[in-house]
């Protein structure tokens, strides 16, 4: 989708769903159903690992939600604090989806384009996808260096060189392979799985748009 | 015993010259030791791990696993899938079970499928195991038990598990906060453990490692810190992403904090090929970063 589009999407969205935060999150948010059955006792908000960094634990999240705080919500950067641990999921004796919902804020807010600008998580998960999906296979290499790499040549170059030691070792023990660099890794059928995953874009595209 | 084969998805960090080769390289050991036929799935793809989720919708990453699961269905028909990397076995097995219990999730992935000539049967589910759970439940500890050669003598180990290999789905009869095959391992293989091994389920930071990484090194510090405290010798997990997290950045984390941690993290295969009798280089031993001397000298014997 392209930038217009989103942004003729988020005046919509915002005008749409006008005071009813919760029901824009029911529809276009992956588990967002769930959200309206916690009971708010706090079990996720001790579960996760990084906690101390979440300025608004999964708890406080759902109750802003339902309290209509789009913009606190979709800006924040808690969603981006989750590890994928599962700690809420197996926890919560209501059985929300906890850590999909995290995903699915996030991911909402990254496309609507409210994600916090320069949010690393944010930043390295696009970067994994792109990687991912364009050899339908990992190249590590590649995904470090564009890590280093992504505020520019400079600092890229101090924050690989902070990690020389480490790459030297992974290198030795053959655990990275620097010839990953002129291609590496990939699936045969690359043609058919760009298709697919066109397709599978295209299919969630006209949802998003016209609001499931 | 009759071979036993299985559809194999080794997944991205499992390749050679990549991040857990040396996973890899153990997993094909044991697997000699045990008669175990794994049947690569071809052309399989990457399943988009727990970070996908940024740029890759919900559709786009279901259809990742889903194309994993036709091929998988289409060439080693009837075959569980197994998976030896914790987030390829969840997001599959995910993926799986959410495909089997909505017809709408079914046909919209079967419509992105059939743009790559494929298609996936409703009707007949595979199933998406870990390595771990065909360990336990299609052989169990006393047949484990028997193929020890060299009992891990004098190796004390602390058991990592980590979390997805633990959350949300984890291994049959086994609980979330306190899981105890892999210490019913160490045992059966003859190694001392170390039951009250506190931050077994701890998070290591996992991708947030990557992002995150002070955030994430304080995180492994309290798992290196409580096997230390405990005397282990070294740490096992059965996570590629845990493993190459609290080995790695180990000095990293010296250098910061002051401490002097040098802490072998071995893989659950590299356990049971040692003491099944292959040698160090067959249990991909000289993949560790930090060796795991005890281990060679036992592989040594
Ligand atoms: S554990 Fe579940 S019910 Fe409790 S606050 Fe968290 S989401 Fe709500
Ligand atoms: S999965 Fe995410 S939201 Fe749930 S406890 Fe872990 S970090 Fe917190």
């Amino acid at each position: 989708m392209s930038d217009m589009g989103s942004v003729a999407i988020e005046k919509y969205r915002n005008n749409n769903y006008r005071n009813n935060f919760l029901h824009e999150v029911e529809a276009h948010v992956e588990g967002g159903e769930w959200v309206k059955m916690c009971m708010q006792c706090g079990v996720c908000a001790g579960s996760c690992p990084l906690g101390p960094h979440w300025a608004h634990p999964p708890q406080e999240i759902f109750m802003m939600i339902r309290a209509g705080k789009r913009e606190e919500v979709l800006t924040s950067d808690s969603m981006w604090m989750c590890t994928s641990c599962y700690n809420c999921i197996v926890r919560c004796p209501r059985g929300l989806p906890i850590t999909h919902i995290m995903h699915g804020l996030a991911h909402y807010a990254h496309r609507l384009g409210l994600a916090p600008e320069k949010q690393p998580t944010r930043e390295f998960a696009k970067l994994f996808w792109d990687n991912i999906t364009k050899n339908g296979r990992a190249n590590e290499l590649k995904m470090g260096l564009s890590l280093y790499f992504k505020d520019g040549f400079g600092s890229g170059v101090k924050e690989a060189m902070k990690n020389k030691a480490l790459g030297q070792a992974m290198m030795k023990t053959k655990r990275m392979n620097p010839m990953e660099f002129f291609g590496g890794h990939g699936v045969k059928d690359k043609s058919g799985l760009h298709a697919m995953l066109a397709k599978a874009r295209e299919i969630e595209d006209a949802k998003f748009e016209q609001g499931k | 015993m009759a071979k036993k084969e299985y559809s194999f998805y080794p997944g991205c960090s499992s390749q050679k010259g990549a991040s857990a080769s040396n996973l890899q390289t153990s997993v094909d050991a044991m697997c000699d030791a045990l008669d175990i036929q794994l049947n690569e799935i071809p052309d399989w793809n990457c399943c988009s791990a727990s970070i996908g989720y940024g740029e890759g919708g919900e559709l786009p990453r279901i259809a990742l696993s889903a194309r994993n699961l036709a091929l998988s269905e289409q060439h080693n028909p009837g075959q569980d899938l197994v998976a030896t990397c914790a987030a390829c076995w969840l997001a599959t097995r995910e993926a799986s079970e959410r495909l089997r219990g909505s017809d709408q999730l079914m046909a919209e992935t079967n419509q992105a499928l059939a743009a790559a000539g494929l298609n996936l049967e409703p009707a007949k589910p595979q199933r998406v195991r870990h390595m771990v759970e065909v360990l336990i439940e299609d052989f169990g500890f006393e047949a484990l038990g028997e193929k020890v050669q060299k009992p891990l003598e004098g190796i004390k180990i602390a058991s990592y598990i980590g979390c997805q290999t633990n959350r949300p789905f984890g291994i049959d009869g086994e609980s979330f906060e306190n899981p105890v095959y892999l210490d019913k391992l160490v045992d059966t293989l003859g190694g001392d453990t170390i039951p009250d091994y506190e931050t077994k389920v701890q998070c290591c930071g996992g991708a947030l490692m990557f992002s995150e990484p002070e955030k994430s090194q304080e995180l492994v510090k309290g798992i290196l810190e409580a096997a230390h405290d405990n005397g282990a010798d070294m740490i096992v997990t059965p996570c590629p992403l845990c493993q190459m997290n609290t080995e790695v950045y180990q000095d990293q984390i010296n250098a910061k904090h002051g401490t002097s941690f040098n802490m072998p993290v071995v893989y659950y295969s590299q356990l049971m090929s040692v003491a099944y009798g292959k040698s160090a280089g067959e249990a991909g031993l000289d993949g560790q970063i930090i060796k795991a001397r005890k281990l060679e000298n036992i592989a040594g014997k």
